[in-house]
């Protein structure tokens, strides 16, 4: 079913598994999902600076951090509460920023455990482990990618603006050290191989055109989630190649 | 630099709304799954959702700041990653490797 996913690099799943509390992991999986942390600890740097000086009180940006945990909509809710929006302008904002979650919870495999845990689980859900998850060959590596990843985000990213927020002003400037780079950076590698794949290929293309196409005239989160539209052209395209 | 210019009750009770409600959207998608089982082609074609979707987001958040054209910096950094993740680089290496491209870019006076 899912043949087009295909693990980064190419890597064979057993190569040189290691048995991580119970759970295979990788090597080079765990060293890639521990830089991803660290990349998102250090973004937490620059959202916990920016939420300080434009005037919010340090444990703000730490607290949101733990309780909403998805950065994009962090920082446009601090932006616009900062630039005098209303507080709620900035809830609508940012819960459509994070309906993408929606779709997400549709399409992750089976990872997120039942009851307590099934909860914690939930909250973890996010672009980096959701992508994670979905990279894995197999169901055993997909929970374990997803986990790890998630409670990772769950210390770095709320640590990472704590001390950003105390540091203050000081590692405002994170675009100097080219750290926006890293978010499109890790997505697009973590879903190329699935893009060997040429129909997948083609209606991505198509997905992140219509995207980009709409970004100027429509609120943030609405254009990502308008991708889908692209969604037919692939259904099209497999029904074509069934039928040939 | 004023803390005054922020009231902190409403916008703590709108920090604490989108929590609630992003915890809600997180929780639709699983719940929804777990009542209807879905036939075979469908959950492929929620796999490719999924897929459009983060193309989509690296796509915008590698090329748009604010609804308008980022500098290039940041797009030929990612374009730099992409290009070594393609050629099967460790990760490692794409993403600093990107993050590098555009601090040099814009050390050199490339916005």
């Amino acid at each position: 079913m899912r043949s087009f996913w295909r693990t980064p690099g190419g890597r064979t799943p057993d190569a040189d598994g290691r048995r991580l509390g119970g759970r295979t992991l990788a090597g080079p999986l765990f060293r890639d999902i521990l830089l991803v942390c660290l990349a998102v600890g250090v973004v937490g740097l620059s959202y916990g600076a920016v939420a300080v000086t434009s005037g919010f009180v340090w444990w703000f940006p730490a607290l949101m951090g733990v309780l909403v945990l998805a950065a994009s909509s962090e920082f446009l809710f601090v932006g616009i509460i900062a630039a005098g929006g209303s507080p709620f302008a900035a809830l609508l904002a940012g819960l459509l920023v994070n309906a993408r979650h929606l779709p997400f919870g549709l399409a992750v495999p089976d990872v997120l455990g039942r009851g307590w845990r099934g909860a914690l689980g939930t909250h973890l859900m996010n672009d980096e482990t959701v992508v994670f998850a979905l990279a894995q060959d197999e169901p055993e590596r997909k929970r374990a990618a997803y986990w790890l990843c998630g409670l990772g985000i769950l210390l770095c990213w709320p640590v990472g603006a704590a001390l950003g927020a105390l540091l203050g002003g000081v590692v405002r400037d994170t675009g100097a050290l080219g750290l926006d780079a890293m978010f499109p950076a890790v997505i697009l590698a973590l879903i190329l191989p699935a893009l060997k794949d040429r129909p997948l290929r083609r209606t991505a293309l198509a997905a992140a055109a219509l995207a980009l196409t709409v970004t100027p005239f429509l609120p943030a989160g609405l254009p990502v989630l308008l991708a889908l539209a692209a969604l037919p052209l692939f259904a099209v395209k497999t029904k074509k190649d069934a039928t040939r | 630099m004023s803390t005054a210019a922020i009231p902190l009750p409403p916008t703590l009770a709108a920090m604490l709304a989108l929590a609630a409600g992003t915890f809600l959207l997180r929780l639709s998608g699983p719940a929804l799954r777990a009542r209807y089982t879905l036939p075979e082609r469908a959950g492929k074609l929620l796999e490719v959702s999924a897929v459009l979707l983060l193309a989509a987001l690296a796509a915008t958040s590698a090329l748009t700041e604010d609804h308008a054209f980022t500098g290039p910096a940041r797009p030929i950094g990612v374009l730099t990653g992409g290009v070594l993740a393609w050629r099967r680089a460790p990760f490692l290496v794409v993403v600093l490797a990107s993050a590098g491209t555009t601090a040099l870019l814009r050390l050199t006076g490339v916005p």
